[in-house]
């Protein structure tokens, strides 16, 4: 457990945390959870370009992050504007409530 | 030495994570996530990609949180029913093979070691040369500047579409 931390562990880590936000949202029914476990994801593959850009000295991962982030900024207060009038709708954030748009 | 910076960041950025997705309390886990975001800004300080980690922290841990906080309580849905899992029994079985699958797929495309690509020119003796902040800000303006004014389209359609929904 000496010297530089390899490229393979930054990626195992954002994996790891890429599954946590994959299950989270399945198995999650509150809205708003299944919401922060998206941004977990997206956290994931930020830090999977990061480690990246580090790694094959370049700085394209870091700009692509930017842009990552000014997106789930763009789609967190639309998506939380969304729960918001689905709350006034239906009095609740239960995704097995708000079925609206199944067959 | 790496890693004993590595290995607690990368402990508490997953144990927070487990528990963002596994406590009842809404509030719990929107504070949960912030010691994620924070855990993985001091990964990318390790990653010497000083202006991301900061940014990491104003924008997600700071602007993003905030707007989760304030929805959770201008909703009011501190206490979740006692059922937080999904009802559908099957579709939650079929959801976690896939993620079995995910996993394996992952697992095997970090471990066959195809992950070696050209080396680009920015070394971090050129970039602590430069600086990480002013080397990001001319690329922004030169290389990605179609990109960036997109970004720009896409935060104004965001403004405008959060406010009509809103005002429903």
């Amino acid at each position: 457990m000496t010297g530089a931390v390899p490229l393979n562990a930054y990626l195992i880590l954002s994996a790891a945390l890429f599954v946590i936000g994959v299950i989270g949202v399945l198995i999650r029914r509150n809205a708003l959870i299944i919401f922060m476990a998206i941004e977990l994801m997206l956290n994931a593959v930020n830090l999977t370009f990061v480690a990246f850009s580090r790694f094959l000295a370049s700085m394209d991962g870091q700009i692509i992050v930017l842009f990552v982030m000014a997106v789930a900024a763009a789609e967190v207060a639309l998506g939380l504007a969304i729960i918001i009038a689905l709350y006034r709708n239906k009095e609740s954030i239960d995704v097995d409530e708000i079925n609206l748009l199944r067959g | 030495m790496e890693w004993l910076v590595f290995a607690p960041l990368a402990a508490v950025a997953l144990a927070t994570a487990v528990s963002v997705i596994v406590l009842r309390n809404p509030m719990y886990c929107a504070l949960s996530l912030v010691g994620t975001f924070f855990a993985l800004s001091g990964l990318f300080l390790l990653l010497q990609a000083q202006f991301i980690a900061v940014v990491q922290v104003i924008i997600y841990a700071g602007a993003i949180m905030v707007l989760f906080l304030f929805v959770i309580m201008l909703l009011d849905v501190g206490h979740e029913p006692p059922a937080w899992l999904r009802r559908d029994r099957p579709k939650l079985v079929l959801g976690m093979v896939l993620i079995g699958l995910l996993l394996l797929e992952l697992a095997v495309a970090i471990g066959s070691r195809v992950s070696q690509g050209i080396q680009g020119p920015y070394t971090s003796e050129v970039v602590n040369a430069i600086g990480n902040t002013q080397l990001i800000g001319r690329l922004l303006f030169t290389d990605f500047l179609i990109p960036f004014e997109i970004t720009s389209i896409i935060l104004l359609v965001a403004i405008v579409g959060a406010m009509v929904l809103a005002k429903r």
